[in-house]
């Protein structure tokens, strides 16, 4: 029998370790995975490379993590927050490596990632400091610039609903990068509101299907 | 001198969303477009994080932490709302699906070139989010800006000097000062603010401007 169900985060994150690439989803506090993250911080895990849209938000998961300098190099469109200084502190103090990604470009690298395509062309970027060094081509009279997939060995989810197979429903915005991030890591690992029985989610409604999911666990906000 | 206030320029931007448009509304001023757009219009606002169909701001007690708009504030969706993850979200944008975006800008050049996501200040860590997206994506880039900046430099020029967003993208300047359409290569004044001289407006301005035959005064209510 099929049973992605797992009862506590030791069993949650099997496999960790330092330097771990994670994908983190969620935009600010919507859909972040803040539990799962903090277990990761109680575990002394460090070196941490993390793919996410925004550096953290607020005073939950990745801004605890940055807080102990257990993250190494962030992957992100968006680094800072209106509520937190503890990026722009580390990175102005040279202890935080940050890479900028157009939103869109790393949402669709994640998806060329996940989906096996090898790179795509996109316009976005073109002639902008975030293209230097990155093949143009012209395409039908206008530039693109070519961008690679970006994967991870963990990404970290949070969603409304979970089966034993791993089917995933999410909330209004807090879907955000959860699909795309479920199928470009090696494990997905998925905190809950609630497990629902097989069968219970209309086919229709499955908004993750089961294939891109290893592990989900029932968290309760805390 | 008459220089409009915000919420004023958000006023005249609203008067040029069409009926049946799907607009992005970028982060800070753009988003006081929606107070403003007339109720006989029917207008879909998209927002980066998966939003089709953003409603108002709920009223207090009413807010879903899981319901944020780009900005991460608390927002409804209109009954006819959507919501897509990311991904699908960002192919309506690069796909060239949203009609109109509007975006803040700290420098626009007479080509239509965007600068808005980085400064020459490199101690801080630059945050591009859905910006460069948006400029190469949507059909129409209208940028809401202060004519100058606090310290009275230009911001309309003949070529940015921060890091561009995208290039030629910009296709009309709503300004405390003046509505200015981005055409051929040049900055075509179209409507000026009451009071203001076509002088002290080049006098403000980075470039040449090029006046429209039919330029007439920027109209807004008090607001």
């Amino acid at each position: 029998m099929i049973d992605k169900r797992v009862y506590d985060f030791d069993a949650a994150l099997e496999g960790m370790k330092d330097g771990a690439t994670i994908m983190s989803a969620g935009f600010g506090a919507a859909g972040a995975p803040q539990e799962l993250l903090e277990a990761v911080l109680d575990r002394g895990y460090r070196d941490l490379v993390i793919i996410s849209n925004n550096a953290g938000e607020g005073e939950r998961g990745l801004i605890k993590l940055l807080k102990e300098r257990r993250i190494a190099k962030v992957i992100c469109s968006f680094p800072t927050s209106s509520n937190s200084e503890i990026t722009k502190e580390l990175y102005s103090a040279g202890l935080l490596e940050l890479e900028i990604v157009p939103q869109g470009t790393m949402s669709e690298r994640m998806r060329a990632g996940g989906a096996g395509i090898g790179g795509f062309y996109t316009r976005t970027s073109v002639n902008t400091p975030l293209a230097e060094g990155k093949e143009v081509r012209n395409i039908d009279g206008d530039d693109y610039v070519l961008e690679y997939p970006l994967k991870a060995e963990f990404a970290f989810i949070k969603a409304r609903e979970a089966d034993r197979w791993g089917n995933l429903t999410y909330n209004l915005s807090a879907r955000g990068f959860g699909p795309t991030m479920a199928m470009a890591a090696e494990t997905t690992i998925v905190q809950v509101d609630r497990f629902v029985e097989l069968g219970e989610i209309d086919p229709e409604q499955v908004i993750t299907p089961g294939i891109y999911v290893d592990r989900v666990m029932e968290v309760e906000a805390s | 001198m008459a220089k409009l206030n915000r919420k004023q320029i958000a006023w005249r931007v609203a008067q040029d969303i069409p009926e049946g448009a799907y607009v992005n509304l970028g982060i800070g001023a753009p988003e006081m477009v929606a107070n403003y757009l007339p109720d006989d219009r029917e207008v879909i606002i998209h927002s980066e994080n998966g939003l089709l169909g953003m409603g108002p701001t709920p009223t207090p007690g009413e807010e879903d932490p899981d319901l944020i708009n780009a900005g991460k504030k608390p927002v409804t969706l209109l009954d006819g709302g959507s919501i897509s993850h990311h991904t699908d979200s960002f192919a309506m944008i690069r796909g060239g699906h949203i009609d109109i975006c509007v975006l803040g800008a700290f420098q626009v050049a007479q080509n239509g070139d965007l600068a808005n996501w980085a400064t020459l200040d490199n101690s801080r860590p630059p945050g591009v989010g859905g910006a460069m997206d948006l400029a190469v994506g949507a059909k129409d880039v209208f940028v809401i800006t202060d004519h100058c900046t606090r310290d009275g430099q230009p911001k309309l020029l003949n070529q940015c000097s921060y890091p561009l967003t995208g290039t030629a993208v910009v296709t009309r300047v709503y300004s405390d000062h003046a509505l200015i359409d981005v055409r051929d290569n040049s900055f075509i004044v179209r409507e000026i603010a009451d009071g203001i001289s076509s002088d002290q407006l080049s006098d403000m301005t980075g470039t040449a401007l090029t006046f429209a035959d039919d330029c007439t005064v920027l109209k807004t209510p008090e607001l």
